[in-house]
């Protein structure tokens, strides 16, 4: 060890070099001017696209990317201006926002919350974003939220299912237009009824994460409602790819119906493994043995292939849908790049296309004036139908659809037939409904 | 000064000018320029170069010194997160409690696996650290968040809501980290003709931190103690022939470098109120031995700077996007401009994994010291260039 001398002047000088050190945070407390976080002042607008380029939702973010991409361009007024045509709103005149023209910034999420909000934070820091868009996962989505909130940016979540984002998790600064676990359930329950029976034994099968429980909460107790009986729920581990040691134990249970909680690549191979078992085949209790897949996307059916024949399920959005909005929106999007657009896409279309709506309107990009403009707005033509943001709790509340895997697809885009598109009315909820309680929106936060 | 011989004073003075100076030294390009996409001088990645300099700092005590390869270090930082997202929760927004509590939870943490895992060495040992945080990930994702007994809030991350009791806080304080009523977020930012810089409080602290943590580590690796670690990496077995029991010394270096690890996982939380599962993964653990092996093992200043270099790499090349690229092209006709975005396409955006991958087996292979080696390298070749004129006359040949 160095010999230490404690010597008087040695303690003054140490002490000084201290105090200096201690004293410069507080040189520079915060000064700023502006209105609100990174209020826009030149002749742009810069809106922050947080997507998850690497890591499992790879594909379905790519395709997130093209469609905001593809609103910018309709905003700015070049390509054929798409849903700005149908939508019922006129605020937007395809000169930009308020004037400005718009410019965007992209990052990765990874799909991790740690990433993606540096990520935010590095849009919002570094180039001045005012709003951000994006995201797959649930917990991302969450977390991204209230950076947000904290931030004082507006978040207009992308491909979110879970309940707690607009509930327990709920935020001022954030909006969603995706459904949720609720609505799915809501929606399947009296289709599965109509198809299935009311007497059905389901066996759930559950990703081991607040989005599967949520999911299996909400989809337990609509079927039990009807009078199916849950023989089991297994929670399977996240990391999972190979699910038939859990698959085995559904032959033996006496259940008719397995319910996969399952979204992505952990979907694809659970019911691949339960088709491999034989089970569309199997007759349990003198019915057919059926499969039902709560949340569907096209990507997971282009995954799964053959496998998803019959096999039933929900979504936010088909590009299948005959509304004008729907068909404007697939023309630009097909004609862009070739191929529908997914239901991922349309919803960040349709995030970033309610926003810029919501600032013409609010006359400002200041987040507390977009989020009253959002608040209780009503609107149609952007592919959904007759739209309400509910003031609540920032969800939107729109007809849910119930898929069904196609028994005779024609292409590899139309593998999924839509069964039935559930009026809105029978899958909106009290804002205090249990499955959503125990969070508070707050107040709306400006930032600056 | 401070104890340390001339080098050290000079190495640590170089290194608290470089964390002051930062947000200058890192915004060199003026913000509306084109090079504007390099500046890395924002307040989120300043924070994220001094925390990960820290972590690595800590685990290069174990590494560097002791050659004990851990793979478990994620799992002190994101116990360290929790513990300091709790003391929000619960008490106050004061960073300061937050902070030594993380530290504290991280070394009780790192000394029971630390017990068990020091039983063993070499690969052995790097297995069994590898299965603690993977167990404390699955804990932390699924296990110790059901609704019954809610720790870690799983998947979403734990976080402040406004709900909680946060005892201590009063009105009047921010309802963000904050230490003494100091806001983290508060940044100042100076603009300079076509320049601007972020001076952030919430960096100053992990700034200042940092060299504190920085100086210890010097003094560490100076110490005897220091000294018996290195013996330990180059014959433990000698050692303990000679009748001397190393289980101690390497049990206080795993500690040591837990505490850091749980000291980084705390300021992250307190720039950013939210402790997430995947910090805890093991993908997170092998970053921090990338780090310090990229910038050099058993330096003292290396990890600091893989660091830096990683998450770099992570935040700026990751938002090189297609767009951008054909800004930069641009001025090149049609044709060749697709080429060329073409070309750099894969190495940015989603691709800059690729690009970090290919520059690590770069650097491990013509630099096996790390950046470090590459630095002392071009200062050797500098010095023997000017030395060269004189060594030829003063040397004399032997005859035979």
């Amino acid at each position: 060890m160095s010999k230490t001398d404690v010597t008087r002047r040695g303690v003054i000088k140490t002490g000084a070099v201290a105090g200096a050190g201690l004293a410069v945070p507080t040189i520079f407390t915060a000064s700023s001017a502006a209105a609100y976080t990174n209020e826009p002042t030149g002749g742009e607008v810069t809106l922050g696209f947080n997507v998850p380029q690497t890591g499992p939702y790879a594909d379905e973010e790519n395709d997130e990317l093209l469609a905001q991409q593809l609103a910018v361009e309709h905003l700015n007024g070049e390509g054929d201006g798409g849903c700005l045509n149908t939508f019922t709103s006129k605020a937007l005149k395809g000169n930009g926002i308020l004037g400005k023209k718009v410019t965007f910034v992209t990052g990765d999420t990874q799909t991790k919350s740690d990433a993606a909000r540096a990520s935010a934070k590095s849009m919002i820091e570094k180039d001045g974003a005012v709003m951000i868009n994006g995201g797959s996962s649930s917990g991302v989505a969450i977390a991204v939220q209230g950076l947000c909130q904290d931030a004082g940016v507006i978040f207009m979540a992308g491909l979110t299912h879970s309940n707690d984002t607009t509930g327990k998790d709920k935020k001022a600064n954030g909006f969603r237009h995706f459904f949720n676990a609720y609505m799915s359930a809501a929606a399947l329950a009296p289709i599965l009824e109509k198809e299935l029976g009311a007497d059905r034994r389901a066996y759930h099968l559950t990703a081991d994460y607040t989005w599967g429980w949520s999911q299996q909460e909400s989809i337990a107790a609509a079927t039990e409602a009807m009078g199916w009986e849950t023989v089991n729920n297994v929670l399977t581990p996240l990391a999972s790819t190979d699910f038939s040691s859990y698959i085995a134990p559904v032959l033996n249970s006496g259940a008719d119906v397995l319910i996969l909680n399952h979204y992505g690549g952990n979907m694809v191979n659970s019911l691949t493994n339960a088709i491999q078992f034989g089970m569309m085949e199997k007759v349990v209790n003198n019915k057919d043995f059926k499969i039902v897949v709560p949340l569907y996307s096209e990507l997971m059916a282009a995954g799964a292939g053959e496998n998803i024949k019959g096999v039933f399920g929900s979504m936010n959005y088909n590009w299948q849908l005959d509304n004008e909005g729907s068909k404007q929106f697939v023309k630009s999007f097909g004609e862009k790049y070739g191929k529908p657009p997914s239901n991922s896409a349309q919803t960040c279309y349709a995030q970033t296309l309610l926003y810029a709506d919501a600032c013409e309107r609010a006359g400002t990009f200041n987040p507390c004036g977009v989020a009253e403009a959002l608040e209780g707005f009503e609107f149609d033509g952007l592919g959904n139908g007759k739209t309400l943001y509910r003031a609540d709790d920032h969800q939107c509340f729109k007809d849910v659809l119930v898929v069904k895997g196609a028994d005779n697809p024609t292409n590899a885009y139309d593998t999924l037939e839509i069964v039935e598109v559930t009026p809105v009315e029978q899958v909106t909820y009290a804002p205090d409904h249990p499955m959503f309680a125990g969070g508070a929106l707050g107040t709306c936060n400006p930032g600056a | 000064m401070f104890g340390l011989d001339k080098k050290d004073t000079t190495l640590l003075l170089v290194v608290a000018a470089l964390t002051m100076l930062a947000p200058f030294l890192l915004n060199p390009f003026p913000t509306e320029s084109g090079m504007a996409q390099f500046n890395a001088g924002y307040p989120d990645l300043m924070q994220k170069f001094v925390i990960f300099g820290i972590f690595a700092i800590g685990f290069n005590i174990l590494f560097g010194l002791t050659g004990y390869l851990s793979f478990g270090h994620a799992a002190f930082l994101g116990v360290g997160s929790y513990a300091a997202v709790w003391i929000f929760k619960l008490f106050t927004y004061n960073v300061f409690p937050a902070i030594l509590l993380s530290v504290i939870v991280a070394a009780l943490f790192s000394l029971l696996i630390g017990f068990v895992s020091l039983r063993r060495s070499g690969i052995y040992f790097s297995i069994l650290t590898l299965a603690f945080p993977q167990m404390s990930f699955a804990l932390a994702y699924s296990v110790l968040s059901n609704p019954k007994f809610n720790l870690t809030n799983g998947e979403t991350g734990l976080q402040v809501y406004a709900d909680d009791p946060q005892r201590f806080h009063r009105e009047g304080l921010p309802d963000l980290p904050h230490l003494f009523g100091l806001s983290m977020r508060s940044t100042h930012t100076m603009e300079i003709g076509a320049w601007s810089f972020d001076f952030n409080v919430g960096y100053y602290l992990c700034a200042i931190v940092m060299l504190v943590t920085f100086y210890l580590s010097v003094r560490i690796f100076r110490s005897p103690f220091g000294m018996m670690l290195r013996a330990v990496k180059s014959n433990q077995q000698r050692m303990n022939y000679t009748g001397l029991n190393t289980r101690p010394y390497t049990l206080a270096a795993f500690v040591i470098s837990g505490m850091y690890a749980g000291l980084a996982g705390g300021l992250l939380a307190a720039m950013d109120p939210l402790a997430g599962a995947e910090r805890m993964q093991w993908t997170a653990s092998g970053e921090v031995v990338l780090m310090t092996i990229l910038g050099g093992a058993g330096t003292l200043i290396g990890p600091i700077l893989g660091a830096g270099f990683i998450k770099y790499f992570e935040n700026i090349f990751s938002k090189i996007n297609d767009n951008v690229l054909h800004q930069w092209f641009s001025f090149m006709p049609d044709g060749i401009e697709d080429f060329m975005v073409f070309i750099v396409h894969p190495f940015v955006g989603k691709g800059w994994h690729l690009t970090l991958g290919i520059l690590f087996m770069l650097v491990v292979i013509f630099l096996p010291g790390g950046l470090v080696d590459g630095g002392q390298r071009i200062g050797r070749w500098l010095r023997s260039r000017g030395q060269k004129e004189d060594k030829t006359t003063g040397t004399t040949e032997p005859a035979e």
